[in-house]
């Protein structure tokens, strides 16, 4: 026991210094430490040509501060800069943000509309050690204002979008008064689209059901939307033939609209009696879980006819080779472009993006989307000569690549 | 009433988003948001739906002892599990000191999520390579000259992207080895076709976008 005590008073005797070394100087210490720390010369110039304005195409709460950097920027004198705001010239100045350095710019986003805000910049160089501060040198800008932010009525950055779409939407709505007027549209022949009877024809042949896959997205995506309009044309062939059609879903508000979509295919042609609720059914939310249940639902059922129609993504291969392999005939459709590579290798016809949104016009053949149609070819025309044009300007050393981008 | 309802409630939150995409200043502003948080709320009853479709699709299976009747028991007992786990681990989350979430490490749902659900789901995307090798057997076949193409395309392009290929190109000049090959047929062929596509994608939006919001595609309400 005794001989315990000594090594236990010889390990604190020898710790002392540790102890010693961790307990924090006085204040005054500090003080003279860290003034003589400040190397010579360290504070960095202000920056320069300070200038604020209100962030334009907002709605009116951010204001904009732009200034040249420090002279002692480049020098990496400056640490960076500090963004400080008062509602008076006099201040008091409290700090709304910081930037790099080299950085020119800010946006202080949490501004009031209608409240006048004085700015200036302190351009700041300090030391860390361990993340701590040991010394800190400043200049500050001269004080600049009174800016106030300000709502806008038109988001002038995207005015080249408004002009787009005013004429798409406009050659599209022309076509569609002409198509009510009787005229009539030719429409190119799409391989997959006219494949769509015969390969529900074929199920019928082969007395085996079809499946039809709506995709990963919810209600919200203008791919579902498009391929729940196919499915009802489909699902109308389908019931003509007395044919069963199963669509697997992944998600509940897919399921209630396919639903309802498929009944009333079934209604129109005279067979509401065959149609059965669980045609259409939910399986999972989960992207993989989803493609496993598909999967395995295909092979356990070998359907004669598969449609992948809708948004898709890394599971799109995966269902569409394992109808493959069971010997389907597959109509796959999708806009999202990195999926369709591994449509085109593994289904038989693929809508390759427009196509599918133009499925249901075709389909149809109804005056009025045929119409909309013919109007969105036009407005392609326009389109392809802005680039054209565009490209030969910008070959020319002329730049107009403003004029194709927006916020 | 059945159809006119929701192609007016569709008219004016389409229009809504056209406007409040130009228009920047209050109310037009929040519109998007009020409208994602309608949708979310409808969104989060709906899941219920689901859920219950399943529920009883898998128990009529059983009862009627159709065929694979074992998937629908695993399903169930899969579903009533984390079900259960997570009710029960929010509960206890909510009582202890300090509280916890029953997503936090440590808890029960956690331990499934981590050993069961992302293994699961890691070996299904696994699968996706042995599917990309089967589907480029196909689609690289030489049958003809636009596959032959093709061919040579996948052939540079796979080449360039590992050691070896600027390895066996080596006695060339850097910038002709076969990695900038490979760059080159990527971001001039490749992004060019990409970007035809792309066009054609966002018109067709806009196109079916505007008829839904007209009213004049309406098949997605149960008729034409």
């Amino acid at each position: 026991m005794k001989g315990f005590t000594t090594i236990i008073s010889l390990v604190f005797l020898m710790a002392l210094p540790l102890f010693a070394q961790e307990t924090p100087p006085d204040s005054a210490l500090v003080g003279a430490a860290v003034d003589t720390l400040v190397p010579a010369e360290s504070r960095p110039a202000p920056v320069g040509q300070l200038s604020a304005e209100d962030t334009p195409n907002d709605d009116g709460e951010s204001i904009t501060i732009n200034w040249m950097v420090s002279p002692d920027d480049a020098a990496g004198k400056v640490a960076e800069y500090k963004v400080m705001r008062a509602l008076a010239p006099e201040g008091p100045f409290e700090e709304v943000g910081d930037a790099g350095s080299g950085q020119t710019s800010y946006s202080d986003n949490r501004a009031e509309r209608g409240v006048p805000y004085y700015y200036k910049i302190a351009a700041l160089n300090y030391k860390k050690v361990d993340n701590q501060i040991t010394w800190q040198v400043s200049s500050e800008s001269a004080v600049i204002g009174p800016i106030m932010a300000t709502a806008q009525w038109i988001n002038m950055g995207r005015l080249n979008i408004l002009i787009a779409i005013l004429i798409l939407n406009g050659s599209i709505i022309y076509f569609i008064w002409a198509a009510k007027g009787g005229r009539q549209f030719y429409i190119r022949k799409i391989a997959g689209i006219e494949e769509v009877e015969n390969a529900v024809g074929r199920a019928t042949e082969m007395g085996r059901s079809i499946y039809y896959v709506p995709g990963i997205n919810d209600m919200d995506d203008v791919q579902t939307l498009a391929s729940i309009t196919i499915l009802g044309k489909v699902a109308a062939i389908a019931a003509e033939n007395d044919t069963r059609i199963d669509v697997p879903v992944s998600r509940s508000m897919v399921m209630v609209t396919a639903r309802e979509v498929v009944k009333e295919a079934y209604s129109k042609v005279g067979r509401p009696d065959s149609f059965q609720e669980d045609q259409v059914r939910y399986l999972t939310d989960d992207q993989f879980g989803y493609a496993a249940a598909i999967d395995g639902l295909f092979l356990r059922e070998r359907p004669a006819t598969i449609f992948l129609i809708g948004s898709f993504y890394a599971e799109s291969l995966i269902m569409a080779e394992t109808g493959n392999s069971i010997g389907s005939i597959q109509i796959a459709g999708t806009a999202q472009p990195a999926q369709l590579p591994f449509f085109v290798a593994a289904c038989d016809y693929t809508l390759i993006g427009e196509e599918m949104f133009a499925a249901s016009a075709y389909l149809s053949r109804e005056p009025k989307l045929l119409g909309s149609l013919k109007g969105q070819d036009l407005a392609k025309a326009v389109f392809l000569i802005a680039i054209f044009v565009g490209v030969i300007l910008e070959s020319f050393g002329i730049d107009v690549s403003n004029l194709f981008t927006a916020e | 009433m059945r159809r006119e309802i929701p192609l007016a409630i569709t008219f004016i939150v389409g229009v809504s988003y056209i406007i409040a995409y130009f228009i920047p200043r209050e109310p037009f502003s929040n519109f998007e948001n009020w409208f994602n948080d309608w949708y979310a709320i409808v969104a989060s009853f709906a899941i219920w739906l689901g859920a219950l479709n399943l529920m009883k699709m898998s128990s009529l299976k059983i009862i009627r002892g159709k065929a694979d009747v074992f998937h629908s028991v695993l399903i169930i007992i899969s579903f009533l599990l984390i079900l259960g786990i997570g009710f029960y681990e929010g509960f206890r989350g909510i009582n202890a000191t300090p509280s916890f979430s029953f997503r936090d490490p440590g808890t029960g749902f956690d331990w499934l999520y981590v050993n069961i659900y992302t293994p699961l789901s890691a070996t299904m995307f696994a699968l996706l390579a042995f599917f990309v090798a089967s589907a480029s057997y196909r689609a690289f076949r030489a049958r003809n000259f636009e596959a032959t193409l093709l061919l040579l395309a996948g052939f540079f392009v796979m080449l360039g992207r590992v050691p070896v290929g600027d390895l066996v190109t080596g006695w060339l000049p850097p910038e002709y080895q076969l990695s900038q090959w490979a760059n080159w047929i990527m971001n001039v062929l490749n992004t060019a076709g990409q970007r035809a596509i792309m066009i054609g994608i966002a018109l067709g939006l806009v196109s079916t976008s505007l008829r839904i919001i007209l009213g004049l595609e309406r098949a997605y309400l149960g008729g034409d």
